[in-house]
């Protein structure tokens, strides 16, 4: 029988979160690096059993873990992530030059052939990768070095890079993105970049259809068809016909088309999901209601999703590396709120059940399809 | 024999209580005791001082007989009760919580 595994990633820990293919029912464990910022757990599509975890605090910095074992058990890999080259700079809030400084890992992007090779998303924004399983981290540095790189700013979570995504059509492509710069893709595997923003609109930037300085929040793709992307903006969902390229809005009717998390069901190319935020200003839900909005036609068309979501007087936020999919039969669909619970629906959004409650605020939800 | 106590979250990560003894060769400086610390525990590495310019993170200081040493030099004579074990070297992360 198939199993279900969610790796849960939260402001004090990291959670493990399991089932058979029913999803009635869950075991918890955790929680995994305790009284820690655990911003991403994730597993190698080559091997599920192999994962790891990027966890961080404003005292230690960073540490990096790999679990041999499905997280049984975990190991510290190298935590050294170091700039190639001469210290480059971005703007600072204020408009002025600062040095770029390493902070933390964002996200952690497993190669989907080769289980030690990661790609790493950092603050302050920069893509690293391993190739020999976490013991060192090498850059990629043509992304930071970027003849835009200089006029990136962070947003109020920092300048990071948050988003990779990676193409089993496309081996050398890689598709990054980063608040508040935007989007960049790579065609020959890291070594030139860039800026794909084109019909992005963005109100809080001198020009609101500059090539970089737009708040990407985060991007998603299914992997049938990799030219079609889907970007939840600070404010817009966007969809690309052609990776990145352009960019036009499908909003459509939602009743705000601020949020984080947007991703795919995984076996309708044109069913996607967000949960809207009110806005930049409060991070929480509208009208104290939490809902998924579903489009079944690849954006513009939205139907909310509230059976089993709470109707009144919820106020969290749902962050953007905090949604995933499984890839059973029938699709299901994941994510967990800052007020600690996970949400799980086994039928592609129509129904939803609290997993687990009161865990810290999550960071992330990443779902593995174990046979 | 040298003493060195942790903070809680980095107990946690080596895998250790709440202090950790080490043989230190040469002279007993702050220094030598994160050196020896970090190659006893290289899971620690990174998370008291920085990998590339040995800074202290700002966020932790360095305590030992009732003194704040975290803005000496590293390569001072520590105590000699800390050199001889009967006072331990303490990594002190900054109070949060209210």
């Amino acid at each position: 029988m198939a199993k279900v595994r969610l790796l849960v990633g939260t402001h004090k820990g990291a959670f493990v979160l399991t089932s058979d293919e029913r999803r009635k029912q869950w075991k918890v464990d955790g929680p995994q690096f305790a009284g820690w910022d655990v911003y991403h757990v994730k597993g190698s599509p080559a091997d599920p059993d192999r994962m790891y975890a990027a966890q961080s605090r404003g005292w230690f910095g960073q540490v990096v873990q790999r679990s041999d074992d499905g997280g049984a058990t975990w190991e510290p890999v190298s935590n050294e992530f170091r700039y190639e080259g001469a210290t480059s700079t971005h703007k600072w809030y204020d408009n002025s030059d600062h040095p770029y400084e390493f902070l933390r890992a964002w996200h952690l992007e497993p190669s989907l052939s080769d289980p030690d090779m990661v790609y790493a998303g950092v603050e302050d924004a920069a893509l690293f990768r391993t190739t020999d399983a976490g013991k060192s981290w090498e850059e990629l540095p043509a992304l930071r070095t970027h003849p835009t790189a200089s006029s990136w700013a962070p947003g109020a979570g920092g300048l990071c890079l948050h988003t990779i995504i990676l193409d089993k059509d496309h081996p050398d492509r890689i598709v990054t993105a980063i608040s508040s710069a935007g989007a960049f893709r790579s065609d020959d595997a890291g070594k030139t970049w860039r800026a794909i923003n084109q019909g992005l609109r963005s109100n809080f930037i001198p020009d609101p259809d500059a090539e970089v300085g737009h708040c990407v929040h985060h991007i998603a793709m299914h992997p049938s068809r990799p030219n079609v992307l889907f970007m939840q903006k600070h404010w817009d969902v966007m969809r690309s016909e052609n990776s990145g390229d352009t960019w036009h809005e499908i909003s459509g009717n939602l009743p705000t088309d601020f949020g984080f998390v947007i991703d795919v069901h995984a076996h309708e190319p044109e069913t996607i999901y967000v949960v809207p935020i009110k806005s930049d200003s409060d991070h929480f839900v509208p009208d104290g209601k939490l809902r998924v909005y579903r489009s079944r036609t690849g954006g513009n068309e939205w139907e909310p999703l509230t059976k089993g979501l709470p109707q009144k007087d919820c106020y969290v936020n749902v962050l953007r590396d905090a949604m995933s999919i499984d890839s059973l039969e029938s699709c299901g669909v994941y994510f967990g709120t800052t007020a600690g619970t996970v949400y799980g629906s086994a039928d592609g959004g129509d129904s939803w059940t609290a997993i687990v409650e009161n865990l810290p605020a999550v960071l992330s939800v990443e779902a593995q399809t174990l046979s | 024999m040298i003493r060195v106590e942790l903070p809680s979250n980095l107990r946690t990560l080596a895998n250790v209580g709440r202090e950790v003894e080490l043989n230190v060769d040469g002279p007993v400086t702050q220094r030598s005791v994160l050196d020896a610390l970090e190659a006893a525990y290289p899971m620690l590495r990174g998370t008291i001082r920085d990998q590339v310019t040995y800074r202290r993170r700002a966020m932790l200081r360095f305590f030992a007989c009732e003194e704040d040493l975290s803005d000496t030099s590293i390569d001072a004579p520590l105590p000699d009760e800390v050199a001889t074990g009967r006072e331990p070297y303490l990594v002190i992360g900054a109070i949060a919580g209210g």
